[in-house]
């Protein structure tokens, strides 16, 4: 992308056992203010590959001189993560998206119901200083294992009070999402962000006490599901680009130095859509319609690959 | 700016409005094909042309600047409420007053200066003589509420969208030259809501696209796109509010005044993505020439006359010129002979 920054690691914490944050600072430009919710899209150049990472921005929106990101270290990683934990150092040089926002509060909500798993904290970071200066109505629930993550609880639970409560698997404190949704008066807005299961467990009990599905936000930076490798071919070339299991399409064709335009790299945005001339598609996005996914002509190369051994894209 | 602003003209009553030829050749015509139709006409908002030309920078400060204020003050005066913002709207306000001030403190240094000192700015604009020292984010330092304020010194209507739920409202917007529709009315509307009365281009899945893309869009990547409409007189304010004024001028175009009376209306309509509060700024800038300035330009002339003669009858329904269409094709026509 050629609106990238190019950023420094300004200092490198370990703020939960497996999670690290990252303090960027800008080189040439300055660092766009941002807004609650937002994430950048990270490039890790790593030897074999570049990964691009989503990650929620975490520091106060008005503090325009630095930008904080918090990476945990999956065990499933695709690498990406591992890259951020062993191989960044400070004074590293990146290149980082400018900031935009897939996950923005919904303001004129009565209330706020933040449901955070893990590191699935991050975008409240950015929240709750904006909530806090608009003097909005606001809880944050924070479930985490304390063997692994549960960055910034102590510094939340000091500055939010009675706003704030903590479960900690580890010690089985837990929280019953039904109960506390039941608990909660009309009009609050409840977001959600961590992994798959939370996000299932608090759409099923709103749906068991009947709220509507408007007042339900999530965010889920799930890296895409494996895949098996197939082969992309294209049409006005005859190029033949190999799809490994853990690329995505996009990422291949990249490597192969065919660029196509993209902005969320996860089946958001409409950007990246190209037309499909052969073969059978394995849509994962949630972009094209019912419809257009049935008619098996267009795909979002971000997310979705061929269903079997071979796309050819009309490109 | 090639064009500097000229004494201040009217868009209302002796209608002293007029275009310099430097104006005319800049004019940003609207056509680029033989037929109209509705598109999903979206282009990076980008400079273009030679210097001078209207898409030279963000905002495109022209020779009608000082008449276009003294106007906008006029409408705002007698009806306060074609500017308005929700509470929640607050920080896109702020926003959007950054995004204007740095630009035209950029693009425009002759005019417009900003100074900022933490959050302590002060802002110049030696057209209208304004200096004022206030704090950012800080709405009772400023003379006016923010939007108010840096919209009465800017060319252009603004709009800024809240984004909920993959969809935009409108919740906050100054309105004072618009084609025919009404900010009061469509306050606190979604995108396809207020996009109802548009013929056409909702089967064609226009919007639906438009609306995808615009929710996407990115801090420092704004977007741009053309409409146009035709107005009787130079007339700005072409509102439903005052309807009353001008709908009636509609019966008074006539064979021997069409070319002086009928004006094509352009809008560059400008979109960017805010960055403190992920608003999105909408500006519609507006511009108008005369049809006997057009033929100034024969390619224009020849251009014009092809899109107005194949015109749907839906769009000449929507756009209001059923009176007089017929009018104008055939004023054109004598610069198409072949057509
Ligand atoms: C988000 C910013 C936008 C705002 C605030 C906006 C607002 C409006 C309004 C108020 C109208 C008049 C509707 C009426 O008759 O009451 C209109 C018309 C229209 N809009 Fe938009 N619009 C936006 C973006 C777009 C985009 C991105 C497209 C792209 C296709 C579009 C296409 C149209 C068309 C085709 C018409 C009919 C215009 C004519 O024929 O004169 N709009 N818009
Ligand atoms: S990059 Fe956004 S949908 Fe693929």
């Amino acid at each position: 992308m050629s609106n990238q920054i190019k950023v420094e690691v300004a200092s490198i914490c370990q703020v939960a056992p497996t999670i690290r944050e990252f303090t960027l600072e800008a080189i040439d430009d300055e660092l766009y203010p941002f807004s609650p919710g937002a994430h950048v899209v990270v490039e890790m150049p790593s030897a074999k590959k570049i990964y691009k990472n989503a990650y929620s921005l975490l520091s106060d929106p008005a503090d325009t001189n630095r930008y904080r990101i918090a990476v945990r270290l999956q065990e499933a990683s695709r690498g990406g993560s591992i890259y951020m934990h062993e191989q960044v150092k400070v004074g590293d040089q990146l290149l980082i998206s400018p900031p935009s926002n897939l996950f923005s509060p919904f303001w004129l909500a009565k209330k706020h119901l933040m449901l955070a798993g893990g590191v699935g904290v991050t975008p409240f970071m950015s929240y709750i200083p904006e909530m806090l200066r608009r003097n909005a109505d606001f809880e944050l629930h924070y479930m985490y294992r304390s063997l692994q993550t549960g960055a910034y609880k102590n510094e939340l639970s000091e500055q939010l009070g009675d706003k704030y409560f903590g479960y900690d698997s580890d010690r089985h404190t837990r929280c019953d999402v039904t109960e506390l949704l039941s608990q909660q008066p009309l009009g609050t807005h409840i977001y959600i962000c961590g992994p798959e299961s939370l996000i299932q467990a608090v759409e099923e009990a709103a749906q068991t006490l009947g709220l509507p599905a408007s007042v339900i936000h999530s965010e889920e930076f799930a890296a895409p599901k494996p895949g098996m490798p197939f082969i992309a071919e294209i049409k006005s070339s005859g190029q033949q680009v190999e799809v490994s299991a853990e690329d995505s399409l996009l990422e291949a064709l990249e490597a192969s130095d065919i660029s196509v335009p993209n902005l969320c790299r996860g089946g958001v945005c409409g950007q990246c859509v190209c037309t499909v001339e052969e073969g059978d598609i394995d849509h994962r996005d949630q972009y094209l319609s019912d419809d257009e996914k049935a008619a098996g002509k267009t795909i979002m190369p971000c997310v979705s690959r061929a269903a079997g051994e071979r796309l050819v894209l009309d490109i | 700016m090639r064009v500097a602003p000229k004494e201040v003209e009217t868009f209302r009553d002796d209608f002293t409005y007029s275009n310099s030829p430097e104006a005319i050749k800049r004019f940003p015509f609207p056509f680029p094909e033989d037929e109209y139709r509705y598109s999903v006409n979206m282009e990076p908002h980008t400079p273009k042309g030679r210097e001078g030309s209207a898409y030279e920078h963000f905002l495109d400060i022209d020779e009608h600047y000082l008449s276009e204020m003294t106007e906008r003050k006029l409408v705002l005066d007698a009806m306060p409420h074609r500017c308005l913002a929700m509470d929640h709207m607050e920080l896109a306000c702020w926003d959007m007053l950054e995004r204007l001030m740095t630009s035209l403190a950029e693009d425009y240094s002759d005019y417009f200066k900003l100074t900022i000192e933490g959050d302590q700015w002060t802002w110049e604009n030696k057209l209208l003589n304004i200096h004022d020292t206030f704090t950012f984010g800080d709405s009772s330092t400023l003379p006016k509420p923010p939007l108010e304020y840096i919209g009465c010194q800017v060319q252009g209507d603004f709009a800024l969208l809240d984004q909920r739920d993959g969809d935009l409202f409108l919740d906050a917007g100054m309105v004072t030259c618009p084609a025919d529709w009404s900010l009061a009315f469509d306050a606190g509307m979604s995108f396809k809501e207020w996009h109802g009365p548009v013929p056409m281009a909702h089967n064609e899945g226009i919007f639906e696209r438009a609306l995808k893309y615009l929710t996407a869009m990115q801090v420092g990547s704004p977007i741009r796109r053309l409409n146009w409409t035709l107005t009787v007189n130079a007339r700005m304010d072409t509102s439903p509010e005052t309807y009353h004024e001008w709908g009636h001028e509609r019966t008074s175009v006539t064979p021997e005044n069409v070319g002086e009376k009928v004006y094509l209306r352009v809008e560059v309509q400008v979109m960017d993505r805010m960055p403190r509060s992920n608003a999105l700024m909408f500006i519609i800038r507006t511009y108008l020439i005369s049809l006997e300035d057009i033929a100034t330009n024969p390619e224009w002339a020849k251009r014009m006359h092809r899109t107005m003669k194949t015109l749907p009858a839906p769009l000449i329904e929507y756009k209001g010129l059923n009176r007089y269409h017929s009018m104008v094709v055939d004023y054109l026509s004598q610069f198409d002979p072949a057509n």
